[in-house]
């Protein structure tokens, strides 16, 4: 399982209730729920994506991040969970919005586009960057909203949500975020994981 | 339809009042079973029929000598896996498969006809119920069904909430709309304008409303089927001719085949049957018992849900299930859903689709291990 996984599990206690939005093959689930006792749920947009899921015996609903949020009552996870995916929404503040409602608190995670690889990338290759976690190319990416560390941390701020903790993560190196290290953990970290609240 | 040496029967003594305001009591419920339930009794699965199924699942239908209607998903290791899981079917009430129905005699030793009481799915469910108390069992592993057996599945979870484990709706919906009534309501003009049909009375003289019966089903057949479905397997092909006979025999396939699939139901199925457990279907909606709120009906129920739909069903569409899954979401409930691709239309939960019976396979057998 990797890193950013073992990161996201550790800042969720036992016995909590849990919506892994844009689940995938359920790995973190599977995780969360053999040890942590999670009462987890997921929510994932590709049929075969569910259809794995369910072969682990978890609990899965079929739909859209961006519609099928609205039908989960305020407040009713403890937690919610979106790994990399608040990038490729077409309206990343309306689902950012929605998870801070669903959940009592949330975790999301961000590919960093202000990796210094990435930057580099575009610096001296001058095409757009493609490297480990961004590993599209310009015209087939899922991304639609690419942003950085530091355009995270500031936009959060903006709408008085409350972090309550922000870790860089660079391969298996994984720091912690405040306002005066922001500028060098936006240049080194390859991936953002925000704990949030609102 | 004299059968009744292959039919299984539990005769409820208890009175079931009718959702109409009548009761029935000493009535027989006709039922079926597959596999064996085990010591513990926490293997049984409960599987609710269609509107034209019967209580004979899976293997050769003793009365009509052909496959019964679920044979891809129940079975020796399929994905209702009868040498694991301990099957239930019953006919419903209303039926015509040895289940108290309109072709039974009234106390008075005249058969019913249309004196038979109507009855609702709350009223199948009801009835069924008491199969629990028959094989001593005190909670279901599962429930399940599709279509009109996906209602009962809804039904009975929120009249015995503590009664399933799992859940299992498929290709149905809580409420029937506009569209399904008015296809239901073709199929009964249909019947009803046969001049075999007499008003019901029918069966005193041997002559059955079968022509009735046979366009009702052949309406009835083009909605279990998708647009696509058809024009891939019939498109205009012509029946064992070389070209247009200019008249009105059955030039094309299409017309052929829903030919024998009205013909074909007639020999198995009553029409007053047909009348009745339509009438069921249309009366349904379960968010109405409950002032509008369909989450208000599973409330009291901590069941694993799983739904499923298809993408190609236009008669339980997608939307339909969903709202569903939406009703157990609101109140936190541990619902799963899918929706599976598949061309086949409203009958894809019948048929061989690998996908599907994956699935529910999975569902089932990852939810048991959890027991």
């Amino acid at each position: 399982m990797k890193n950013e996984f073992k990161v996201i599990a550790d800042l969720i206690e036992k016995d909590m209730k849990v919506l892994d939005v844009g689940c995938a093959d359920g790995t973190l689930m599977r995780f969360l729920k053999d040890n942590k006792n999670i009462n987890i749920r997921g929510l994932e947009i590709s049929k075969e994506k569910v259809q794995e899921c369910i072969s682990k015996g978890l609990t899965v609903i079929e739909g859209n991040a961006e519609k099928d949020l609205k039908q989960f009552p305020d407040k009713s996870f403890d937690y919610v969970v979106l790994s990399q995916t608040l990038q490729a929404f077409l309206n990343p503040e309306l689902v950012l919005d929605e998870l801070l409602r669903v959940g009592k608190k949330a975790i999301v995670t961000i590919p960093n586009f202000g990796y210094w690889k990435v930057r580099f990338h575009l610096l001296l290759k001058g095409t757009m960057p493609v490297t480990k976690t961004l590993p599209d190319e310009w015209y087939n990416t899922p991304n639609l909203h690419m942003c950085t560390i530091k355009d995270f941390f500031h936009f959060v701020k903006s709408k008085d949500i409350k972090i309550f903790k922000s870790l860089a993560l660079n391969n298996l190196n994984t720091s912690i975020i405040n306002e005066s290290n922001l500028g060098v953990k936006n240049l080194f970290a390859d991936l953002g994981i925000f704990l949030i609240e609102k | 339809m004299n059968t009744e040496k292959n039919i299984k029967t539990l005769i409820v003594k208890k009175p079931l009042k009718l959702d109409c305001g009548k009761t029935i009591k000493d009535f027989p419920i006709a039922y079926e079973t597959y596999g064996s339930l085990n010591s513990k009794k926490d293997n049984a699965i409960l599987v609710f029929h269609a509107l034209t199924g019967d209580q004979f699942v899976t293997g050769i239908n003793p009365v009509t000598k052909k496959e019964g209607w679920w044979s891809y998903a129940v079975g020796s290791n399929k994905a209702i896996d009868t040498n694991k899981y301990f099957v239930i079917c019953s006919n419903v009430i209303g039926g015509c498969m040895g289940s108290y129905g309109p072709s039974h005699k009234d106390p008075d030793q005249k058969i019913f006809g249309t004196n038979f009481p109507v009855i609702t799915i709350n009223d199948m469910v009801n009835a069924q119920y008491n199969l629990l108390d028959h094989f001593g069992i005190d909670k279901l592993f599962s429930i399940t069904g599709g279509s009109m057996g996906g209602m009962q599945v809804l039904q009975f979870i929120s009249n015995f909430p503590d009664k399933s484990k799992t859940v299992i709706p498929i290709a149905t919906t809580s409420s029937h709309s506009a569209q399904n009534i008015a296809f239901n309501e073709l199929g009964r003009q249909a019947i009803t304008a046969d001049s075999n049909w007499k008003d019901g009375n029918y069966t005193s003289n041997e002559t059955n409303p079968g022509k009735g019966l046979a366009v009702a089903r052949m309406a009835a057949h083009i909605t279990y089927l998708s647009k696509k479905g058809l024009q891939e397997k019939f498109g205009r092909k012509l029946q064992e001719r070389e070209d247009l006979k200019f008249g009105f025999d059955a030039d094309f396939q299409i017309e052929s085949y829903l030919r024998y699939q009205g013909s074909v139901f007639v020999d198995r199925f009553d029409a007053n049957s047909y009348l009745y457990i339509t009438r069921a279907m249309d009366y349904f909606d379960l968010a109405k018992q409950f002032n509008g709120d369909l989450s208000e009906a599973f409330i009291n129920t901590k069941a694993k849900f799983f739904i499923i739909s298809f993408t190609s069903d236009w008669l339980y569409p997608t939307q339909e299930n969903k709202d569903i899954v939406i009703a157990l979401n609101s109140i936190g409930a541990d619902v799963g859903f899918v929706e599976i691709e598949s061309d086949k239309g409203h009958d894809s939960f019948l048929l061989d689709v690998p996908d599907f019976l994956s699935a529910l396979k999975n569902f089932l057998d990852k939810s048991y291990e959890e027991n």
